[in-house]
């Protein structure tokens, strides 16, 4: 039986609202601490001064000036000042870990970065930095003029290219359907604008990372159902969850648009298999409602099983295929978190269109663009480093693992991205959020390692804590796990 | 052999379907023409020129060669340390150095007149952005920013698209060489109310696009006291403070509240670029700089969805941090600029067109509405259509930047060489002498 999509679409109501920051600034001080010969005597960070510094560079001004003009809700943030995700940022900013100079500090396991295989990266650019940039001969025409909003042709050349070496696979990315972007999260928050209107809502599947509902919530006032997965299915998505929870969203008058998953997932690192990515495209088309497959990990899949891309599935599919948008994330991809780049990949010309003119809020800097044109396309250098990188995060996620193990905590077999996710309920004194909560604190006081709980990821299971491990060496996950130990010790 | 069946098909959101982006308006239009027909010295000397595209390339050499001759900015600073901390570097606080040089060169734009706390930059990939952004922190959908006409059509698109924000027009007309009045901003303001928008801050450009002119110092005062008296906000956008011919002759808002001592401060905020003043719009580099610290602190998380790649900002906080290069780009550029507005005026008033006296900006606001057919926006778009497709340049005719006046049109001098402004005049002196002989044998 034939089906004929036409194409279409109405509906209404904008708006944006509350969100909860992302990037902790604590990383920069962090390294400032690592990388130069400093003691603890260094600067506190700046969002401990900052107001006090703002405060006195008006000095006459009273910190709470009279009829002060009204600023709109947006400008609340979802985070609580005293979430665990704030104050374990403080507490690693005040006393930051450092394995020679620091090696009794606060140590950072809550931020997901891999910097495994920096050391290729750093190599290239030193070697290829500037021509890459400036070409040869050196001519800044190719960076100082205007350039299309969404992304030089050329790089979006570069980048169908890169995925499909990333996918080990042959498929086709057609660069005309590219639309990129400064990084991974403004991707994902375009598309919420394209694809949903102020108080509808896109199912989830949890745990997720936490900050990630507010980057879909903030501005666009689009709400998250999350979809709970759970440890007896180790945490892989169940479409009867997903039936489920759309039909509960629906009871309450809930208007879903879509669905976000994320692929490899975070923080479990589970990867869809090639069924579930077949049963979600029929439960959308079911439902009538899209897919945003976020895929910002895909080259960090390390596991045994194959990774497979939404991409991957659409090949095969001739029809209906408005509803799938990618999200790839490249500065992710090559560690580089500092180059802020990502892409959309969609299926729907309208979509295409529509997130090429929203690009221009959220662009690529010319000079970043020229950069990642010239390291894609070095052909050897990718290969060698996605398969070097591919190793690395493998042995790290092995050795953090085992290290658990040993001290009788179990994790999820992860297949993809840059943490574990362990089970410590057996650690907690009352299972539940309060719990967790609790051991959490231990954890960062008595241990002093920053991890992420498992409540800060929307996990309805007390007792889950993700630990990022791509940033570290093996001896630290030596130190981490002794740790840990100390928690043990001090229960007995 | 199946049925046929139509279903639904997954629709999109509003702001997906909205026309607020603009781009179906003559100035992009403009744009399209010049892209099926470029002009080129050589390879196409008949094409459409463009003088749609404020864009500066008129101190390109100076860029070149201070980035031909730091090749370490481009590599993220030397050894590891430095390496590592960059590459890994995505915090929405930015560099402190390209902070702390961005408000220096803002300082130095504005003549050393006022000091800027890098402590309040937030940085964003572009004014665009960092308008929209502002936007996004002082309003709600539904609300209203008041915004003197003409204005950059862009802002149809960046104050309103996803925020959902009205723009109410400050109108303002050639009696007075379009200055804002007090009485103007009343006007607005009630008409804001007529309409139930709840009206949230006043937008500025200054210097202004397309105008081409300084906001007085009485007039931004005066701007400063009306809104402090119906307590709503003041953005200033600064980006083309750089741009000015004579530096004595820019009045930033900052300079009006140091002499306040900063009373009322918390309602205004800068937005400013690296774009327009040193002619790198492909870096995409903005700024909000804010004196109240709740925007600052929102602004900020905000930014997350608009970081300059840290790449961008340590070759940036080298560049802007070597005086040298700073003060000899911001002199030589203000001259280059008035030498080639000097040379379009003249070239202009040769063929009989005068155009409003301006002092900064790369482009300037031409008044053709004696040679209109009819003092209309019809009548106007007749004309700007005739210039695009006879005459082969592309300008931006008034009504696409709201003006309320028939006949005027932006004219970019600033985005070629000075050869091919020449040509683009010879062509404009022709056009105007063909119709005012066909006006006369009629």
């Amino acid at each position: 039986m034939r089906v004929i999509v036409p194409l279409q679409g109405v509906v209404q109501g904008t708006g944006g609202l509350f969100w909860g920051s992302v990037i902790p600034c604590a990383l920069f001080y962090f390294l400032q601490l690592l990388f130069k010969t400093k003691t603890r005597h260094h600067h506190p960070p700046s969002n401990h001064n900052h107001h006090s510094t703002l405060h006195r560079s008006l000095s006459p001004t009273p910190r709470h000036a009279t009829a002060s003009a009204y600023v709109s809700p947006r400008a609340n943030s979802i985070t609580a000042a005293n979430s665990p995700y704030y104050l374990g940022l403080h507490r690693v900013a005040d006393d930051p870990y450092h394995q020679t100079h620091n090696p009794q500090g606060v140590i950072q396991l809550a931020f997901d970065q891999n910097t495994l295989s920096l050391d290729l990266i750093q190599e290239w650019i030193h070697s290829n930095g500037t021509a890459a940039m400036l070409g040869k001969p050196l001519s800044v025409s190719g960076i100082v003029p205007y350039q299309p909003l969404h992304g030089f042709m050329e790089l979006k050349l570069a980048v169908a290219r890169f995925m499909s070496r990333v996918l080990e696979k042959p498929v086709f990315f057609n660069p005309s359907r590219m639309v990129l972007t400064a990084g991974a999260t403004s991707a994902i928050e375009i598309l919420t604008f394209c694809l949903a209107d102020h108080g509808n809502a896109f199912l989830v599947p949890t745990p997720l990372s936490p900050g990630f509902d507010g980057v879909v919530k903030w501005r666009t006032g689009v709400e998250i159902v999350p979809v709970p997965c759970r440890s007896t299915d180790d945490f892989n998505l169940s479409i009867t969850s997903l039936e489920r929870t759309f039909n509960q969203a629906k009871k309450r008058g809930q208007k879903v648009r879509g669905i976000i998953m994320t692929n490899p997932s975070n923080p479990a690192g589970k990867l869809l298999n090639r069924e579930t990515l077949l049963d979600l495209l029929d439960f959308a088309r079911e439902k009538n409602i899209h897919i945003i497959s976020n895929e910002m990990f895909a080259g960090s899949s390390y596991g045994d099983e194959e990774f497979v891309s939404m991409a991957e599935i659409m090949e095969a599919e001739d029809h209906d295929r408005d509803r799938v948008h990618i999200v790839f994330g490249l500065s992710n991809e090559l560690s580089v978190p500092g180059l802020k780049a990502g892409a959309i990949y969609s299926y729907n010309d309208n979509v295409v269109a529509a997130a090429s003119k929203l690009a221009r809020f959220s662009t690529v800097s010319a000079p970043t663009q020229r950069l990642l044109i010239s390291m894609l396309s070095d052909t050897s250098f990718v290969q060698k480093f996605i398969e070097v990188n591919k190793l690395r995060l493998r042995k790290m996620y092995d050795t953090f693992v085992a290290g658990l193990k040993q001290l009788g905590i179990e994790c999820t077999r992860s297949s993809g991205g840059f943490c574990c996710w362990a089970d410590m309920s057996s650690l907690i004194r009352s299972y539940n959020e309060k719990g967790e909560l609790e051991l959490w604190d231990r954890l960062l006081n008595v241990s002093k390692i920053n991890v992420t709980p498992g409540s800060s990821c929307h996990c309805i299971e007390p007792g889950w804590f993700r630990f990022c491990f791509a940033t570290w060496t093996e001896k630290d996950v030596c130190v981490v796990m002794e740790r840990i130990q100390r928690i043990y010790d001090a229960t007995k | 052999m199946g049925i046929e069946i139509e279903q639904p098909c997954v629709e999109l959101s509003n702001v997906a379907v909205s026309e607020t982006h603009g781009e179906d308006s003559p100035y992009f239009a403009g744009w399209k023409a010049y892209d099926e027909n470029p002009y080129d010295e050589l390879s196409n000397p008949s094409g459409v020129i463009q003088m749609g595209l404020a864009e500066n390339q008129v101190s390109f050499d100076l860029l070149e060669k201070y980035l031909e001759e730091h090749p370490e900015a481009s590599t993220w600073g030397k050894g590891a340390p430095g390496f590592r901390e960059n590459a890994l570097f995505q915090d929405y606080h930015g560099l402190k150095t390209f902070r702390t040089a961005m408000a220096t060169f803002m300082e130095k734009v504005r003549g050393g007149r006022v000091k800027f706390d890098p402590q309040r930059v937030v940085l964003t990939a572009g004014a665009t952005a960092a308008n929209e952004l502002l936007t996004f922190i002082l309003a709600n959908p539904g609300d209203a920013l008041l915004v003197p006409t003409p204005y950059y059509p862009g802002f149809d698109r960046d104050l309103r698209w996803r925020t959902g924000v009205n723009i109410v027009p400050i109108h303002c007309d050639s009696l007075n060489n379009f200055q804002i009045t007090p009485e103007a901003l009343e006007c607005a303001y009630k008409d804001a109310e007529a309409m139930n928008f709840k009206v949230r801050g006043v937008l500025i450009t200054n210097p202004s696009n397309p105008l081409g002119i300084t906001i007085p110092r009485s007039v931004l005062e005066e701007i400063l006291d009306f809104v402090t008296r119906k307590n709503i906000h003041l953005v200033s956008d600064e980006i083309y403070s750089g741009s000015v011919f004579s530096s004595s002759e820019f009045t930033s808002v900052a300079e009006i509240l140091e002499g306040r001592e900063y009373k009322n401060a918390e309602r205004v905020h800068i937005v400013y670029s690296l774009s327009k003043d040193l002619g790198l719009p492909g870096f995409r580099v903005g700024t909000i700089y804010s004196y109240n610290d709740k925007v600052v602190t929102t602004a900020r998380r905000m930014s997350s969805f608009t970081l300059i790649s840290s790449q961008t900002q340590h070759l940036l906080a080298s560049m802007l941090s070597d005086e040298k290069f700073t003060e000899n780009y911001i002199e030589t550029n203000r001259e280059r600029l008035r030498k080639r507005y000097e040379m379009i005026i003249e070239g202009l008033r040769s063929a009989g067109i005068e155009c409003l006296k301006g002092n900064a900006g790369l482009f300037c606001w031409m008044n053709m509405s004696p040679l209109l057919e009819k003092p209309t926006r019809e009548g106007e778009l007749k004309l700007w259509n005739a210039i695009l497709h006879q005459v082969k340049l592309n300008i931006s005719p008034g009504s696409s930047c709201h003006s309320s006046e028939p006949g005027w049109f932006r004219v970019c001098f600033a985005n070629m060489t000075e050869h091919t402004l020449e040509i683009a005049l010879q062509r404009i002196r022709h056009f105007v002498e063909r119709i005012r002989t066909q006006t006369e044998s009629v």
